[in-house]
């Protein structure tokens, strides 16, 4: 048997048992909302950054402070605060990239402010130029103040340095992974891709670094197999969905490559190692984010990005996972619709959300797309 | 002379079964159409319908392919493929050199594209929304209490179309018991109603863009009153067919048969 799966059970591990073994080692939980938050300071202060996008069910406390039509990362995650299930952290930060979450902010500091410190980080629309870079940095300082005064720990220039090299070879081992896993799609299922890049969010860096280097090792061991199905690369926010991968490996799909914000997003881009001033290479590292609909981008290299990956990997096309209700999303999917169109690059959009009990018409449009190519 | 192939395509629609036999892939010797969809004996009452039409039984049938809402709950089927696939398979038999086809279901909208060939390159599926489908007329039909196979020759009659929204089936709804209210005309409401479903289809048609033939398929098909209105909406002659409403089923039977071919050989 491949030591491949031996190394992925290591993968399936249940975030409150996390939870429970940094809770038991007495390390401090924070809370991160999407995208693009300085997790390397949350590292550097002896504490653990736990990821909070949501989680699929029904909303039904999170009704009193948002209308239906409403992002469900927001809302679910909304729905965890009223309920409890955020109570473990011992902060939540929250950033303020897109409307949803800057109402989410708010809401959830009035809601359980109390109970979990709010840690609030402004980020610069103009993220690329000078006085943008200078005004995260001042955001960052706040925020390391803040999460001081959480960890009791002082924040020392090294340790951020030390948790920027930690992630920056887990984000080198994430981009790995995914050019190893599209070799290898008859053993890294969907399924199993999406688990092991979204447990990054949950687990120790440096603890899943290690795994993470284990299952690489395993995979470059494998022989590159023919792959007799559709390969295609992803785009859009999550697809890390009960059910929504099952159907991807149901019409034989392979996900050769993607291009989504709780994915590949997290880990294309590195931050400057070894400065003087590593907060601000933390605040240089925003401007230097490409091609995510979150971030201001008057180029939307997103398409380009979009074209390369799919040349690159030998992909038959492209599936837009929509997020619904997510507008920034909704304002790209026209821009690089027309320019795969321009490339002969075949495109299919499916509409998900994290309330949905059922995935039938997402199944129906993959079936559709898979049977016409 | 060499045995027959029989395939049967099944559509579990979710408010209606249709089936359609085929010999060799060409002559329909059955059809059947029964008003219950997925979940219901409809299903099988379709099948044995069209099997008593073709004088055929379920032993005699080579390959089927089940299709629609409740393809995958049909366990005699040897495939299922998605309504879309077969919509665009069965249209293309039914109108000749059709490029566009828009299928009005029970509770979705979807239009598809095809080539020069027949091969669907292109489709679009409505968003998880009752308005502009079927069951959007169903929900109108019940507040007006006038049957939904009136709703055409209604529409025909009307001097006017009252305005209707188009965005959401529960909003229309409170619109058309005002309207009612206001001792509007019922006439002018159906074509008010369906206005409002050709303008929310119609942005989904310029989507995938309006390449004649156009037609129509679905059961909604059968309501003259949309086809008007989707007409004048999109500028362009809409071909419909007293068959458009199994453009599925037959579909899904041709793909049975180029299924058994394929596996024979």
């Amino acid at each position: 048997m491949s030591n491949v799966l031996n190394v992925l059970e290591k993968f399936n591990v249940k975030r409150s048992d996390l939870i429970k073994e940094y809770k038991a080692e007495g390390k401090k939980i924070i809370g991160c909302s999407p995208y693009h938050l300085p997790v390397e300071l949350v590292y550097a202060g002896g504490m653990i950054p736990m990821g909070i996008w949501g989680s699929q069910g029904e909303v039904v406390l999170a009704k009193q402070f948002f209308p239906a039509f409403y992002c469900s990362i927001v809302q679910r995650s909304m729905e965890m605060a009223l309920n409890g299930t955020l109570d473990v952290l011992d902060g939540m930060m929250v950033s303020i990239q897109c409307d949803s979450l800057k109402a989410f902010g708010q809401n959830i500091k009035r809601a359980i402010g109390d109970k979990v410190p709010y840690i609030h980080v402004a980020m610069a629309q103009n993220r690329k130029i000078e006085c943008g870079i200078d005004f995260n940095e001042t955001q960052y300082r706040k925020v390391k103040e803040q999460l001081e005064k959480i960890s009791g720990n002082i924040i020392t220039d090294e340790a951020v340095n030390e948790a920027i090299k930690l992630y920056n070879k887990s984000k080198v081992a994430m981009q790995e992974f995914v050019q190893l896993a599209a070799k290898c799609p008859h053993l890294i299922t969907p399924t199993k891709r999406s688990l092991v890049l979204t447990l990054a969010n949950s687990m120790d860096r440096k603890k899943y670094l290690e795994i993470l280097t284990e299952l690489n090792e395993a995979l470059r061991a494998e022989e590159e197999k023919e792959w007799d199905g559709i390969k295609i690369v992803t785009t859009g926010i999550y697809t890390s969905l009960d059910g929504l991968n099952e159907i991807f490996e149901e019409n034989k799909m392979a996900i050769v490559d993607d291009e989504v914000a709780e994915e590949s997003r997290q880990f294309r881009t590195l931050v400057d190692e070894d400065t003087d001033n590593p907060i601000r290479a933390l605040a240089k590292y925003l401007g230097d984010i490409e091609g995510c609909s979150l971030m201001y981008d008057p180029d939307k290299k997103r398409s380009d990005m979009l074209i390369e990956k799919v040349k690159k990997s030998g992909a038959d096309a492209v599936v837009y996972i929509q997020a619904k209700f997510c507008d920034p999303e909704e304002f790209d999917y026209p821009i690089f619709k027309k320019a795969l169109a321009k490339e002969g690059i075949k495109l299919v959009m499916i509409e998900v959300d994290q309330q949905q009990a059922n995935l039938e018409q997402a199944r129906t449009a993959l079936q559709t797309f898979a049977e016409m190519l | 002379m060499s045995k027959k192939i029989y395939s049967l395509g099944i559509d579990v629609g979710s408010t209606t079964s249709k089936c359609v036999i085929l010999a060799d892939g060409q002559d329909i010797l059955g059809k059947a159409l029964v008003g219950k969809g997925a979940g219901t004996d409809g299903v099988d009452k379709s099948v044995s319908l069209a099997l008593e039409e073709a004088g055929l039984s379920l032993d005699d049938i080579d390959f089927i392919v089940a299709t629609g809402y409740g393809r995958n709950s049909y366990t005699r089927a040897d495939k299922s493929m998605s309504e879309l696939s077969c919509h665009a398979k069965g249209g293309a038999r039914i109108f000749e050199g059709v490029r566009t086809i828009i299928d009005i279901g029970g509770q979705d909208a979807k239009v598809l594209r095809l080539d020069e060939f027949g091969q669907m390159e292109n489709f679009v599926m409505n968003d998880k929304c009752a308005a502009g489908t079927g069951r959007f007329l169903e929900v109108m039909s019940n507040v007006l209490h006038v049957p939904l196979d009136d709703f055409g020759e209604y529409d025909a009659q009307a001097k006017d179309a009252a305005s209707v929204s188009s965005t959401c089936t529960v909003f229309a709804e409170s619109e058309v018991i005002s309207l009612l209210a206001h001792n509007e005309d019922v006439k002018n409401i159906i074509k008010g109603i369906h206005s409002s479903v050709a303008s929310r289809v119609s942005g989904q048609v310029r989507r995938v863009g309006v390449k004649p033939v156009v037609a129509m398929t679905g059961g909604v098909s059968r309501n003259m009153g949309v086809v008007r209105a989707l007409e004048a909406e999109l500028e362009v002659d809409i071909q419909v067919s007293p068959d458009s409403q199994l453009a599925g089923a037959l579909g899904a039977a041709i793909y049975a048969y180029e299924n058994f071919l394929k596996k024979e050989n």
